[in-house]
């Protein structure tokens, strides 16, 4: 190490130090190879896979291209053609409502089904794997499985409505039904998961601060406002993120409720294709259309909506801590 | 304490469970109306009122996925792929992760926040040109496309290192390394026997990651008759939308390895999963 501590900026005579000096931290790095090469799978893969990808797609948000023939450079005009598509802001608007609708009432019952386990201690460990299985299940059987008892005629759904004397709903037909269909989907597969994450939290507050409301008089419910989840914030901050960033990324539930073959199919994502979503119009634009161009474009507009919501749930959840 | 634990709270708990084994109710009930439709006729199941139990039809209705689509073809696929990702990952990941928990290098804590940083970025801006690059290396249509680029990931390392940090203790490297042991020895010879329950939550999480992937098997499997279980699923509700029971028979085949090894190994998965979430 005393090597090293020759003088800082080689300028004029210091050349030659500053040489050896530059050669020997060089063998020092190059003497962790073992260490750079154990870590070098993920760093090449992500390179090849993910960085090249991600820099190449911007160049593509300004190009036209069919993926074989010539890019020609476009400047911002896909971006104008997005400004001014219609079917893209019908696409984000859909997004938006299937997230909020598939979201909200979720953590709200995720919270409450975990401060139920966190005032138990009977049958929790079965609990928690019933609770939990539905994260682990294939969203595409997930999506059939709601198709067939959602379906419009004699669908689970509708029997049973209709034997309440509450008749039929047309679930698959109409805007918004189709919406509430894959937010209840979303809500399904990831309640549980969600509860599982927060009791765990709860389980790491302190019993003394418990202890301590009970003596002062307070209620199940104002400990749970006023204990649980100011202490769950960091918690609640994570999953409401993932949240939002899955959420808002969603394509398989409505690419497999309502069908593949959409590039000659103009009701992709349902009726009124209401259940198209931002991924699943950049899939269309991309891969079905081979309009790699514009897909780019939407794929980095779905990005920026998506970064803009993240950071604005963060901004609320984390001020809301004062 | 018996005072305490009166008339009212006894009431309470009872309508706590009550509310607990609803949401039971609700989480389990797909898979018991799976079963349902897949061992009925679709006749029996979409008329009013519906048959509500179990049936005879299973046999029927897989013999009837199996003429529609290649269901072994496909599993096999998808069993190749989920296998394959996961050893890869397993080895890649444990030792990324041993190197970034036990040693110092020059750059480790620059490269270790690249790595989180990739956390970040959504797939989907990768998309178009990972396709390009799989049509140039001329994989389209083949299972590699699909197992190596997820061979390393970043949510894997992340968590080993977690895990490693905790569980390989200092002392047992350090006396390895005064025996002459070099750094792939520790980690064959210390690390991967001390990190197997680790190695165990971060398999079944990236089979079931892998088992289930749709869209970029979707997208880079151009050859129907080179699928993915899940695609292939897809395929059959595409064709025979209204074939209920035959296309939730499908749905079930695929569903129960992955519920299965779910079930098995629940306690260590649900703890790794957590500890992934809380650390994150």
């Amino acid at each position: 190490m005393t090597r090293l501590s020759g003088p800082r900026t080689g300028s004029g005579g210091g050349n030659a130090a500053a040489d050896r000096r530059r050669s020997g931290r060089l063998r020092r790095v190059a003497s962790f190879w073992p260490q750079y090469l154990a870590i070098s799978p993920f760093y090449l893969i992500f390179l090849v896979f993910m960085l090249v990808p991600i820099v190449f797609s911007l160049y593509l948000a300004f190009t036209s291209w069919d993926g074989v023939g010539a890019i020609h450079f476009v400047g911002l005009r896909q971006f104008r053609f997005l400004w001014n598509d219609p079917t893209f802001w019908l696409a984000l608007r859909n997004t938006l409502i299937i997230w909020v609708l598939g979201t909200v009432p979720m953590l709200c019952a995720s919270l409450v089904l975990a401060s139920l386990l966190n005032s138990t201690r009977r049958f929790t460990a079965f609990y928690r794997v019933a609770l939990f299985i539905p994260s682990v299940t294939s969203l595409v059987a997930v999506a059939l499985f709601f198709g067939a008892v959602f379906s419009n005629s004699f669908g689970l759904v509708n029997v049973i409505l209709q034997h309440l004397g509450l008749g039929t709903v047309p679930w698959m037909s109409n805007s918004w039904t189709i919406k509430v269909v894959i937010a209840l989907l979303m809500s399904w597969q990831w309640t549980g998961y969600n509860a599982i994450i927060y009791l765990a939290g709860m389980q790491a507050i302190p019993k003394e601060l418990y202890e301590a409301a009970k003596v002062d008089g307070a209620g199940p419910v104002q400990t749970f406002f006023k204990i649980t989840v100011p202490l769950l914030r960091p918690i609640i901050l994570f999953t409401v993120i993932v949240s939002t960033v899955t959420g808002l990324q969603s394509f398989t539930e409505p690419q497999v409720l309502f069908g593949s073959s959409a590039a000659i199919n103009p009701n992709s994502g349902g009726p009124g294709q209401a259940g198209l979503t931002l991924i699943l119009y950049f899939y269309h634009q991309a891969f079905d259309n081979n309009d790699f161009g514009y897909g780019a474009a939407i794929a980095w507009a779905a990005f920026l909506v998506i970064m803009l919501f993240a950071l604005l749930n963060w901004r609320i959840v984390a001020r809301r801590e004062k | 304490m018996s005072a305490v634990f009166g008339k009212r709270p006894r009431g309470r708990g009872l309508a706590l469970h009550a509310v607990l084994v609803l949401g039971v109710l609700v989480s389990m009930f797909p898979f018991y109306w799976t079963v349902v439709m897949a061992t009925n006729t679709t006749r029996d199941i979409y008329r009013d009122p519906p048959k509500l139990v179990f049936g005879t039809q299973l046999l029927v209705n897989i013999r009837r996925v199996l003429d529609n689509i290649d269901f072994f073809g496909s599993m096999g696929n998808t069993i190749l792929v989920a296998v394959g990702t996961t050893a890869l990952v397993l080895f890649f990941d444990s030792l990324a992760a041993f190197t970034f928990a036990k040693y110092q290098f020059p750059g480790r804590r620059f490269l270790f926040a690249v790595l989180l940083l990739t956390f970040m970025l959504p797939m989907q801006l990768a998309l178009i040109p990972e396709f390009e690059i799989m049509v140039k290396l001329g994989w389209v249509g083949d299972l590699r496309a699909l197992i190596i680029p997820s061979t390393a990931n970043a949510f894997g390392i992340f968590w080993m290192r977690q895990y490693i940090s905790g569980s390989v203790p200092d002392e047992l490297l350090d006396a390895a390394r005064l025996d002459g042991c070099n750094f792939f020895r520790q980690y064959l010879h210390v690390a991967l026997p001390a990190i197997r329950p680790g190695l165990a939550f971060l398999g079944i999480y990236t089979f079931v990651g892998a088992w289930n992937d749709y869209v970029w098997p979707l997208i880079v499997l151009v050859n129907p008759d080179h699928i993915t279980l899940q695609v292939a699923l897809a395929q059959l509700n595409t064709a025979h939308s209204t074939d209920y029971s035959m296309v939730m028979a499908g749905a079930l085949l695929a569903l129960v390895p992955v519920v299965g090894a779910f079930v098995l190994f629940a306690r260590n998965f649900m703890s790794g999963a957590i500890e992934g979430a809380i650390r994150g």
